[in-house]
């Protein structure tokens, strides 16, 4: 029996599963909320509305404008930035070679949201005429120029990145970018409410715009993620080996690092600063499926969209009518969690 | 077979030259076994040969230089197993061995059933087969040395550089790993470039031996020319016996230099 082939064999399972758990997911966050159909006739309506079904729901048309208009672009959104920000955070993680980056460490997302920060307090309602809307692209500036400087300081005079040295860089970014920010803030008070809730994340007032707004980046982003598995595979095994073996190592860490930031940025300017979810659904992908970046990427994907499914639910749900920001509901089950890797995490290279 | 020849190789560091300049030629299917003390510049002089650093002068792989080459066609004409080699946490022994397929996979692709069936093969003709479904993490430091050495096969390169390859091995893992590159030297032809300490050992399994110190070469030829008391002591600094045997193994043994 072939040995090489059989550990493919084991794998193959795993990616029909994440997709019935996103799917599955789906289905739960278009049928949970606070106003609109009684759940159980909202998966009746999506079979009648298919081709060659005719299932009597009862859902009336208002119901289904909830379900449609405004349940339907906040769980896909919360999919897009879920599946985001949990390749992207496996990616970084692969091309550092430290388990312990993700977006919100290296300073991406704090940099977006400075970008993004700039743009509303300059002149949100100026641009809203404009063809292409600058925010996600400035947010994309800000998200890139943070990690080309975190990866900057983290590089020490000797060429070497140690682990230690680049996520105190990310975090002296972090720091700056933030400071910046709360800077902007001062001096324009008026926006302050409107960057405070964007900067907790939303997905609250999520429309179909926002989703065709980050689609054409997150798609790009994520299929340059895929592409790239198999070197991050390759990768683990130090810049030099994997020179020897073929690998245009900083070519590699360059396109990954940027589609990573893409990414990051896009659904960090239409969802604010989402924390943990780089960190926590790469980390659970790999105790369950392995350390192969051939799974934990795809994995990952799945996975983490089906989180932030999940995690919007019971924001929506609890006290309402105000809501519990995803931000808040992330760090809730991020924090414990990124402890207990610190704790448990073996010396992975 | 691949013939490697060396035009004035130079090697700079930030701060030192590492290989001031060496010229040689490797015939094919040749053993070159390079010795010198520590910081003489062998490591170096590997590292550029597998394109880790960068060099000045001249690396021909059958008369072209090897800079005229991309990292993929190198790796595909160079096999390198360093120093100490990283076995990634969580990597099984097989997928290990995948790696050394890595320069015929194309850039976005994957690795076809051929490098499959040439992994297998690799792991039963080196007799791997209890390590490659074991987590790369739970192996001793002999049965990690065997999978680098069979990472290295299953790249088909015609050159092996080999750092080092015994330094961490006790003494019946150190024949075992050196029988094995032998026995496929001469099976498949490889040419092969090691860097080792135990000179003895150089001097059993190489076909020539090159003495560097400081960066630059100070004595080559076959083992009995090159570990001669007089020369060793010179540039190690040691004082040593050397022993011929009946069948020609030269025996390096250190004197004590404690007086009584």
């Amino acid at each position: 029996m072939s040995t090489s082939m059989s550990m493919r064999g084991e794998s193959r399972w795993w990616i029909p599963a994440a997709v019935v758990a996103l799917a599955c997911s789906l289905l739960l966050g278009l049928m949970i909320g606070p106003a609109g159909p009684t759940w159980w006739r909202v998966p009746l309506e999506l079979v009648d509305r298919l081709p060659f079904f005719s299932v009597d729901s009862g859902l009336t048309a208002t119901d289904w404008s909830i379900v449609w208009q405004i349940r339907a672009p906040r769980v896909v959104l919360a999919a897009i930035v879920g599946s985001t920000l949990s390749i992207a955070g496996a990616s970084y993680q692969g091309v550092f070679r430290n388990p312990l980056v993700d977006p919100y460490l290296l300073g991406v997302a704090a940099g977006a949201g400075l970008g993004a920060t700039i743009v509303i307090t300059v002149n949100r309602s100026g641009t809203s005429s404009w063809i292409i809307d600058p925010l996600p692209m400035i947010a994309f500036g800000g998200g890139l120029i943070a990690v080309l400087v975190t990866y900057l300081l983290g590089t020490t005079a000797k060429g070497e990145r140690s682990s230690t040295s680049l996520v105190l860089a990310g975090v002296a970014v972090t720091s700056l970018a933030t400071a910046a920010q709360t800077f902007l803030l001062q001096r324009n008070s008026d926006v302050v409410r409107q960057v405070y809730s964007w900067i907790l994340g939303r997905l609250s007032s999520a429309t179909w715009g926002d989703v065709r707004l980050v689609l054409p980046y997150v798609v790009f982003s994520t299929v340059v993620l895929l592409l790239h598995r198999r070197l991050l595979d390759v990768l683990r095994v130090g810049d030099e080996e994997a020179t020897a073996l073929g690998v245009n190592v900083s070519r590699v860490r360059l396109a990954v690092v940027i589609a990573a930031t893409l990414g990051t940025a896009s659904v960090v300017a239409v969802s604010g600063l989402i924390g943990f979810v780089g960190i926590i659904v790469p980390h659970a992908v790999r105790l369950v499926v392995g350390t192969s970046y051939r799974l934990v990427l795809p994995i990952s994907l799945l996975f983490g969209a089906a989180f932030l499914i999940l995690a919007d639910i019971p924001g929506r749900v609890l006290d309402n009518p105000a809501e519990t920001p995803i931000g808040v509901v992330t760090a809730f089950l991020g924090a414990p969690f990124f402890l207990l890797i610190l704790r448990t995490r073996k010396n992975e290279r | 077979m691949t013939s490697l020849a060396f035009d004035q190789v130079r090697v700079d560091y930030a701060k030192r030259t590492a290989v001031a300049s060496f010229t040689d030629t490797v015939k094919p299917g040749e053993w070159l076994c390079i010795i010198g003390p520590n910081g003489a510049g062998k490591s170096s002089l590997l590292r550029a040969i597998a394109g880790v650093v960068p060099h000045a002068g001249k690396i021909l792989v059958d008369g072209s230089p090897l800079t005229a080459r991309s990292s993929r066609r190198r790796a595909q004409l160079i096999a390198y197993v360093p120093q100490s080699p990283v076995l990634p946490s969580g990597m099984t022994g097989a997928e290990y061995v995948l790696l050394g397929r890595n320069p015929f996979v194309t850039h976005f692709g994957r690795e076809s059933e051929l490098d499959h069936s040439m992994v297998d093969d690799v792991i039963d003709r080196l007799d791997l087969a209890k390590l490659a479904t074991r987590d790369v993490d739970t192996l001793s430091g002999g049965e990690r040395q065997r999978l680098v050495i069979a990472r290295a096969i299953a790249q088909e390169a015609p050159i092996l550089l080999l750092d080092e390859p015994t330094a961490a091995l006790d003494i019946g893992h150190q024949q075992q790993a050196l029988e094995l590159v032998d026995k496929l030297r001469r099976e498949h032809g490889l040419t092969v470039v090691s860097a080792m300490h135990d000179l003895t050992l150089a001097g059993i399994y190489s076909d020539r031996l090159i003495l560097m110190h400081a960066g630059h070469v100070v004595a080559q030829g076959p083992a009995g020319d090159v570990l001669r008391p007089e020369t060793l002591g010179e540039f190690y600094g040691v004082s040593v016996r050397v022993h011929r045997e009946d069948d020609g193994t030269i025996i390096v043994v250190p004197n004590r230099t404690t007086s009584f």
